[in-house]
Parts: structure tokens; C-alpha cells; sequence
């Protein structure tokens, strides 16, 4: 098992490493299945330029569910989380090609609460866009 | 047809029971590329301090986006479903969700409104078990973008 993040050696201020995640249209495909979401601009290139968009792009929850492994990877418990909200603030686009995209997630540890929670401000970059805003996570620490 | 904001502060029924399978979740941390072992093998979770496999932080959305996907579906609402997309997304956590859970989702919308061309609905969804347990609350901000406003 991971190691786990303590309360007591959390700073407020302190920076979590940087982690890129992979996204290709097979993830949106396998997400498509998986979450039961199959709107057509998660991989249908044709229907996804009809409507505007530059290509096929990602479920924003895919985008979610990534930070949200940022998280618990650093703290070690994936089931430690309270609380976890953000924006989806543009999306992550999706090219037809064997690289795809990829997601950079940066994490600040923000305050300390009561109830030895620990408060992280996040933020995603795809292709230079910020793909997340407002974007916070309550972790519960031993 | 414009968005109605009678809609506003409506709760819909709760969904049909649905039952957390260790399958589900394994596939679910499959296709989000997670590869913890406390969302596949038993042993592991127990190991980590949960009773059974728990599931990924964001899997509640495959109950609940199910939920207050039908409320916002709903013809009487006005809804052009294809100009909509995803604006915000919380959850609060009682706890993880585990397999062997048997969860109903029950959606309200709690408000509709119009930020310029845009029609900003905010649902907010209670994952509980058949015995009444929260285990989550899931609040979204759907958007519908430069439909013909609310009436």
C-alpha cells in the first residue's frame, strides 16, 4: 500500500509535484462505456466539428476523474476525499492520432481545516488551455 | 422553446435501486486509467480500512448523472439537450461508495437562470442507500448555450 500523507506534516503553501495524464480516443471510448455517457462529441470527429467544436473532445468527467486520481495518489487513500467541485473551463481536445492529448494537473496545498482536512487548489492544462478552474479538493488525513 | 423556470426548486422521484458491483468499478478504474488495487481487490481494501472494494470519487456520477440527467430531460422543461454541456461539477462525500451498495438518486433543480445568452441550471443529487444512508451529494451546473432564454 502507498504511504499516506499526514495531517501533521502538511504545510499550507507547499506545492504537489506536477503529473500529466494521458488521453487518447480510446479513453473516450472505454469512458463512453464505463460511465454510460456516449454523447456523440466524445467520439464522433464529424458531429463534433458540426456543432463547433475543433475536434472530438473529452467528458469533462474524464477530466474530473484525473485530477481526482491527483489527488488520492498523493494522499495515498483513494477513498479519502470529502469534498471535490470544479469548472469545467474549456475543453480538452482529442486528435485522431496515436498520442492524443494530455492533461497537466498542479495542486497547492491551500489551508488546513479541522477535522485534520487538508484543502488543495488545483488547476488542469491541455494544449496550453486551462481545461479546469475553481477547481478544490477536500482530502480527510490520518 | 424557452427553458421554464417553474422548474426551479422542483425534486424529481428518486431513481430505481442500483447495485454497486465490484465489476463496475473495476471497469470504471479501467477506463479512467487508475490502476489502485483498492478499486479491484478485495484484500487490498481491507488492508487500506474499507469493508469491500470502494469505488473511484467520481464514479457517483454514473448514478446520479442518470438521475438528474431524466430531470433535465424532461419535455416540460424546454430543455434543447443538444446545445448543453457540462459547467461545474461537486460532490460531497459522507463516505466512498463500495461494492455492495444498492443506491437511489434523487435530483432537484435548484435553480435556473440566464447569464447573457446562456441558461445556467444548478441540480443538486442525493446518492442514498435503500436503508437511507447519504453517501454523497452530487451538485451540477448544466448549461445550455445560446438557446432562446427562459420564460
Amino acid at each position: 500500500m502507498t504511504a499516506r500523507v499526514k495531517y501533521a506534516d502538511v504545510e499550507v503553501g507547499s506545492e504537489l509535484p506536477a503529473v500529466s495524464f494521458p488521453v487518447t480516443r480510446l479513453s473516450l471510448v472505454r469512458y463512453c462505456g464505463a460511465s454510460g455517457d456516449f454523447n456523440v462529441i466524445h467520439w464522433n470527429e464529424r458531429i463534433a466539428k458540426s456543432v463547433g467544436l475543433p475536434d472530438v473532445i473529452a467528458h469533462g468527467m474524464f477530466t474530473m476523474a484525473q485530477a481526482a486520481r491527483y489527488i488520492t495518489d498523493w494522499t495515498g487513500d483513494p477513498g479519502s476525499m470529502t469534498e471535490f467541485g470544479v469548472r469545467f473551463s474549456a475543453p480538452v481536445v482529442v486528435p485522431d492520432d496515436d498520442t492524443g492529448a494530455s492533461i497537466e494537473v498542479t495542486g497547492t496545498v491551500e489551508e488546513k481545516l479541522d477535522g485534520d482536512r487538508v484543502v488543495v487548489a488545483l488547476t488542469a492544462r491541455s494544449a496550453g488551455a486551462k481545461v479546469l478552474t475553481r477547481a478544490r479538493a477536500v482530502v480527510r488525513l490520518p | 422553446m424557452p427553458v421554464n423556470k417553474d422548474f426551479a426548486g422542483r425534486t424529481f422521484p428518486a431513481t430505481k435501486p442500483y447495485e454497486v458491483s465490484r465489476v463496475k468499478i473495476a471497469e470504471f478504474a479501467d477506463a479512467i486509467g487508475d490502476p489502485s488495487p483498492v478499486f479491484r481487490d478485495r484484500d487490498a481494501a481491507v488492508a487500506a480500512g474499507y469493508p469491500d472494494v470502494i469505488a473511484p470519487p467520481t464514479f457517483p456520477i454514473v448514478v446520479t448523472m442518470a438521475s438528474s440527467g431524466s430531470a433535465v430531460a424532461d419535455p416540460a422543461l424546454g430543455i434543447n439537450y443538444a446545445l448543453v454541456v457540462h459547467g461545474e461539477q461537486r460532490f460531497e462525500y459522507t463516505r466512498p461508495l463500495r461494492a455492495g451498495d444498492v443506491v437511489t438518486a434523487q435530483s432537484t433543480i435548484e435553480s435556473i437562470r440566464e447569464v447573457g445568452s446562456n441558461v445556467l441550471m444548478n441540480t443538486r443529487t442525493e446518492l442514498r442507500t435503500v436503508a437511507g444512508e447519504l453517501v454523497c451529494t452530487a451538485f451540477s451546473i448544466i448549461v445550455e448555450r445560446g438557446g432562446v432564454g427562459v420564460a
